[in-house]
């Protein structure tokens, strides 16, 4: 995905379910390089709480032994879209966890493309969404596995959860694969809160909203295991989530 | 206490109670034993207020206050408990985190001061303990990897720690192990066998009467209790059968 000079039209695959107009205020986007030097270790929160709209594009190398952590949370913006393009060498790793969580009439999207370029690099994506209102979350993740990329280890994991019919989600995960010996996984479903379990909970005293809230933090937490600033991100989505009920 | 009278309720369209009358004072426990099918799960569920199941005639009271007008969680601030035929699991919510929530709830509902952490952990200890669980499980997703034995017993716990006035207990006995039934036996005569307290103690089996001690039966039947007895209608049941007994 190259930065594209002129403003993108629905026809570009990347910007299907895009809000244009809300685009064309924000456009060009910046890409913003980031180097993983070969062997270290690094880690990045990118929180968007604010409510304005938000275009971001992340241009990430992974230089070979590199590793890097990525968690992304796309929740205040009318519209907020992030874009992340990595490239892995060898032996490379990169986690991705991203929640976005929107209502009323936001549109949110996280974009990614990931290239294993090098051979034995592992990838592992998972992506949470809650949706409410007129709300719309996309997630569009490419994963490349260039020729040679051979003993790449790819995971994605692609949930989204509908509070209300009136909201959409759309998921498009898509796997090329040049290489040998490739492991690649991806899972990607939407779906609603589970009535049984909402019965049960509130059939024990829980008032629906905080009911839901349990359920949905949990829903979400698994984006942020693990992460350097866990508690803070966890707490920020927390509060985005008792909003959103 | 809990007064049913004349109750129809349908389920996906399906009329499933009839027609159901049931009255249970303050101090008694009721059991209720019935062929598959009968209705006895979608009693629990109405009294509960469960989505999708219908009340179409009749009424339930708790104490006076109507039921069927309340909201599943007002339900069980007015001292209403359910003990699930088939506990749902919850993943990534323990059972400490919800249930102290819902323990506050349930108080600030009678306008009573939230348990602090330490006095929930402190109650939540002592009634586990009571139904012989490891506090431990308590701390894991609520039911997530359970036995279907281990779910019955927490149930129990969660009816302990909530301290209930009412209970309706379906199938509580299924599932549990020898030694189980007589934990569980015991915790309900403990937590529920009190003035005031009352408890609808769904059943098909003679055993866990045993241990807790019924003052009348009930047999549901499509839909209606189509005979009351003593203790000992138990035991005729479980000798002759349904059809014998309730033709
Ligand atoms: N969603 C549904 N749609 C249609 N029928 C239903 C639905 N749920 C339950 N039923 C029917 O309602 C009837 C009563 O079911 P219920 O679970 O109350 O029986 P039960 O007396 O608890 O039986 P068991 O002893 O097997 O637990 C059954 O015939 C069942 O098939
Ligand atoms: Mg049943």
């Amino acid at each position: 995905m190259n930065q594209l000079a002129t403003l993108p039209t629905r026809k570009d695959e990347d910007f299907r379910y895009s809000d244009l107009d809300a685009l064309a205020g924000v456009w060009p986007v910046a890409r913003e390089e980031i180097v993983v030097a070969a062997g270290a270790s690094e880690a990045m929160q990118v929180c968007e709480l604010g409510d304005g709209n938000v275009a971001r594009h992340l241009a990430v190398n992974v230089e070979p032994g590199a590793s890097f952590d990525l968690r992304l949370l796309n929740a205040g913006p009318a519209f907020g879209r992030i874009a992340v393009d990595v490239t892995l060498k060898q032996g490379a790793q990169f986690t991705l966890g991203a929640a976005q969580l929107g209502a009323g009439s936001q549109t949110l999207e996280i974009v990614t493309e990931v290239t294993h370029a090098g051979p034995d690099a592992t990838s592992r994506q998972m992506v949470r969404s809650v949706l409410a209102g007129h709300a719309t979350g996309t997630y569009l993740g490419r994963i490349v596995v260039a020729r040679g990329a051979d003993g790449t280890d790819a995971d994605l994991s692609v949930r989204a959860m509908l509070l209300e019919r009136t909201a959409t989600a759309n998921a498009r995960p898509e796997l090329e694969i040049f290489a040998d010996d490739v492991k690649a996984a991806h899972g990607c479903a939407v779906g609603e809160l589970d009535a049984a379990g909402l019965f049960y909970l509130q059939s024990r005293g829980l008032p629906p909203p905080i009911a839901k809230r349990l359920m949905l933090q949990a829903f979400i937490a698994e984006a942020f295991t693990g992460a350097p600033d866990e508690e803070a991100m966890s707490e920020a989505a927390l509060a985005r989530l008792e909003a959103l009920l | 206490m809990l007064k049913i009278n004349n109750l129809h309720a349908t389920v996906g369209d399906k009329p499933i109670l009839k027609g159901l009358s049931l009255t249970v004072n303050a101090g008694e426990i009721h059991a209720v034993m019935g062929p598959n099918g009968a209705g006895k799960s979608t009693l629990s569920y109405v009294l509960g207020g469960r989505p999708g199941y219908e009340v179409t005639g009749g009424s339930a009271t708790l104490d006076g206050r109507d039921l069927l007008a309340l909201e599943p969680h007002e339900r069980a601030a007015t001292g209403l408990f359910l003990g699930f035929q088939y506990p749902v699991e919850i993943p990534g919510v323990s059972f400490v985190q919800f249930l102290r929530e819902a323990a506050n709830a349930q108080r600030a509902g009678r306008g009573e001061e939230p348990l602090s952490g330490g006095e929930f952990l402190k109650l939540a200890r002592a009634q586990a303990g009571l139904l012989k669980m490891d506090m431990e499980m308590l701390k894991r997703p609520v039911n997530v990897g359970f036995s279907g034995g281990e779910k019955k017993r927490a149930e129990m716990v969660q009816m302990g720690i909530l301290d209930p006035k009412f209970a309706v207990l379906d199938e509580t006995d299924s599932g549990l192990d020898i030694d189980a039934l007589r934990v569980v036996g015991e915790g309900i005569n403990a937590i529920m066998r009190q003035p005031g307290k009352g408890v609808l103690l769904i059943t098909h089996y003679q055993r866990l009467l045993d241990y807790v001690t019924p003052d009348f039966v009930h047999v549901l039947a499509d839909g209606r209790i189509v005979k009351t007895g003593g203790p000992e209608l138990a035991h005729v049941l479980e000798e002759q059968g349904y059809e014998a007994v309730a033709a």
